[in-house]
């Protein structure tokens, strides 16, 4: 199934990220809650692109196994990296100004999420909800 | 730029936000609200957010400075209108808004505040009306 892509340089790109998890989530027939709880992750994960990974990009695919549907969020920046991901996520920890709920709380709002990051080359961060 | 309006509404100032909020309005909303307390001797804000499908990190940090900046300058914030959806996704995202006061809709928060210059003694006066 087609995805789509959108880069993450600027404030309003974490806007249009947000609307566009909205369209899928709806497209997947997630509940309201769901749909809430996948778009505010989106907004979480989109932030910490643009200010901790100096922008970057999402793909957003919708999922389908068997009669399930989901939506899938892949995050890729090329910034610094994460070196202690366990403290990255970490409630209240935080490397910037931020309230350091982003990782950990973009994890509880997901039913799946996986990080991949290298220090020097870039982090990856995945999450999906199913429906 | 894009402003978000700010009205008056008694001794209270009423902020409705229904937009999706990025950096700029955000700060630009901060900076317009406290010089309009200062001006104008709010003793409350009402910031209404039941045109919003989501408040995350961001927003909520803003409604928490709103509600810091407010207590410093003499007024009470109260957050109004906030949907079911948003409440438990912020509890889970582990954002409980202790700073901010909440109210079920506007007219509650008005009585919040009004409640509040009572029982202080500020304010015996109706807060419809504009006292001396």
């Amino acid at each position: 199934m087609p995805g789509d892509v959108l880069p993450i340089r600027t404030s309003d790109d974490v806007v249009r990220v947000r609307q566009q998890t909205r369209v899928r989530a709806l497209e997947a027939g997630l509940s309201l809650v769901d749909q809430t709880k996948i778009i505010t992750a989106a907004s979480e994960l989109a932030r910490n692109t643009l200010d901790y990974g100096g922008g970057g990009e999402v793909l957003i695919e919708p999922l389908q196994q068997l009669a399930r549907r989901g939506v899938r969020l892949t995050f890729v920046d090329h910034g610094p990296g994460i070196s202690d991901i366990n403290q990255a996520l970490t409630d209240g920890w935080s490397s910037g100004g931020g309230l350091g709920l982003g990782l950990s709380g973009a994890k509880r709002l997901s039913n799946e999420f996986s990080i991949h990051s290298v220090v020097g080359e870039g982090t990856t961060v995945m999450i999906a909800r199913w429906r | 730029m894009d402003r978000i309006p700010i009205l008056k509404l008694g001794r209270a100032l009423l902020v409705t936000i229904q937009v999706d909020m990025h950096d700029r309005l955000a700060t630009a909303l901060e900076e317009d609200l406290s010089a309009k307390i200062v001006a104008s001797g709010a003793r409350g804000v009402l910031i209404d957010i039941s045109g919003l499908d989501l408040v995350d990190s961001f927003m909520g940090r803003m409604l928490d400075n709103i509600a810091a900046v407010s207590r410093m300058l003499d007024a009470e914030t109260v957050v109004v209108g906030m949907r079911p959806a948003v409440a438990i996704t912020l509890v889970e995202l582990g954002l409980e808004l202790s700073g901010v006061k909440t109210a079920l809709n506007v007219e509650r928060g008005m009585a919040l505040i009004q409640t509040r210059l009572t029982e202080t003694g500020l304010e015996d006066a109706d807060l419809g009306e504009d006292g001396p």
